[in-house]
């Protein structure tokens, strides 16, 4: 790992002036960075430590939102009475994700900015083959290489990866809303528009500037049924092939797919389409239409479809 | 309100119960730290990418990847390795359980075994098999020691009630 130097940042707004130097990296759990700096997908020179802000932790209800700091971590979440009561969905998906012993240290707001887990794009320094996103202009090995668990929405030839986070599906689905500090204040964004498609930006991945910091998620409160259902080549501690979020409540049910895209990929609603396999298989599908798959991912897009069928009826429909 | 930076970091970190006082470059991780610097090589590195577990170790109480977590994150707190977990010469519970069932081939894993058992036994998560082989995932035994393991977490649990 190459050397930086550190600093504790003792307060948001400090952390936030601190942001507006280029060359400075947030430090909050480290699970992502510490592995960005030894394959070279970063270089800090200098790193800020925001671990300290205990303001940015904690979890708590207030009226119809639920509250959650971006320092909080998976396990906190995962386990927290209010989020199983009220945010079963992101509970499971926290739980679902890493191992017990990484889900201690990494946090919200840095698991939602976790980056692919395309191997072309995991590569340690120097990279032997093209990666747009390591090296922009090079061009994308995956796209006429391996790429089973690649993009089937939203990539365009520039790059085909997939965003892994799995709470962040979670979040999509629940219509979460990211609170954003930067040096203009605080900027709230819908979860549904924080993370970004080739397709959409390029290859930029989302909607935060670098100088400005996650503090934390708003989740509404509502009568729901919910549920987080992820497929994976092991029973746990594995990415996603394909995962799904599913928020029922009324007459709707909303549906988040994971590991599809670049983003979480929220379906259109379903509207009053009865909670049954025989209903749901053509509803998930017709909202799947604009799937395009690559030459060796088309399997995706029926785990896809069944598994977001799959978390509506777990969710609360018939078995 | 600028950053105070520094290359040089001075942290105290009470390891197995004892104060250790180091200044520390800050790219030093808690497992690098833990082995060269502090002397105590059983907490061992095996993929140094949060993938394997071997280096798993007690931040006050709580289970974590020392290759994942920087030294300078754990000023001011406690750290517990797989030294600190017997009592004088008497050993864990979880400890004996593994002896006595063979939890482990090669032994490579067995520090981040422990130690993770020790925390997963804890938090109140070794309740039955299938529970415990879930909250006992991030520790990867490439000998397969897994059914073994599977016991002895499920045995130390039951001595530890």
């Amino acid at each position: 790992m190459i050397d930086f130097a550190y600093a504790r940042a003792e307060s948001e707004s400090a952390a936030v002036a601190a942001l507006a130097d280029d060359h400075a990296t947030v430090l909050a759990g480290g699970t992502e960075l510490l592995n960005w700096v030894r394959l070279g997908i970063a270089a800090p020179e200098r790193v800020v430590d925001i671990g300290g802000l205990d303001g940015l932790r904690g979890i708590t209800r207030d009226g119809d939102t639920l509250r959650i700091g971006a320092l909080t971590t998976l396990n906190e979440i995962g386990e927290h009475p209010l989020v199983v009561a009220h945010a079963g969905a992101l509970a499971s998906a926290c739980l679902q994700a890493a191992s017990a012993q990484i889900r201690n240290r990494a946090t919200l707001g840095g698991n939602v900015l976790q980056r692919t887990r395309c191997a072309y794009f995991r590569a340690e320094e120097p990279v032997p083959w093209p990666c747009n996103r390591r090296s922009p202009g090079s061009g994308c090995a995956a796209l006429a290489g391996l790429h089973e668990r690649h993009a089937i929405f939203g990539w365009t030839d520039e790059c085909v990866a997939v965003q892994p986070s799995d709470p962040a599906v979670a979040l999509v689905a629940l219509d979460a809303v990211v609170d954003v500090v930067g040096p203009a204040g605080p900027r709230p964004i819908p979860s549904t528009e924080f993370h970004l498609t080739p397709q959409e930006a390029g290859l930029r991945e989302h909607r935060l500037d670098p100088d400005e910091l996650i503090v934390g998620y708003r989740i509404p409160v509502a009568p729901t049924r919910q549920a987080y259902i992820k497929i994976r080549e092991r029973a746990s501690y594995e990415y996603a092939i394909v995962s799904a979020a599913a928020v029922v409540g009324g007459s709707v049910a909303r549906v988040a797919l994971g590991s599809v895209a670049g983003k979480p990929w929220r379906l259109p609603d379903l509207v009053d389409v009865p909670l049954t396999r025989e209903a749901l298989l053509p509803a998930v599908e017709e909202r799947m239409a604009d799937a395009n798959p690559l030459p060796h991912n088309g399997f995706k897009v029926t785990m896809a479809r069944n598994a977001a069928v799959r978390a509506v009826l777990t969710a609360g429909g018939d078995r | 309100m600028a950053l105070d930076y520094a290359h040089d970091i001075d942290i105290t970190i009470r390891v197995n119960g004892r104060a250790v006082r180091a200044v520390v470059h800050p790219r030093t991780t808690l497992l690098d730290w833990l082995r060269e610097e502090v002397g105590l090589t059983g907490t061992k590195k095996g993929c140094n990418e949060g993938a394997c577990g071997t280096c798993t170790v007690l931040v006050d109480g709580t289970r974590m990847n020392g290759c994942l977590t920087l030294a300078v994150q754990c000023d001011g707190r406690e750290v517990t390795t797989v030294e600190g977990l017997a009592d004088g010469g008497e050993l864990s519970p979880v400890q004996r359980a593994f002896r006595d069932l063979d939890a482990f081939q090669c032994g490579y894993c067995t520090p981040g075994q422990l130690v993770s058992a020790t925390a997963c036994i804890a938090e109140g998560h070794a309740t039955d098999p299938a529970t415990v082989r879930e909250w006992m995932s991030g520790n990867i035994c490439r000998c397969s020691s897994y059914p073994q393991i599977t016991a002895a977490v499920l045995t130390a649990a039951q001595a530890s009630r």
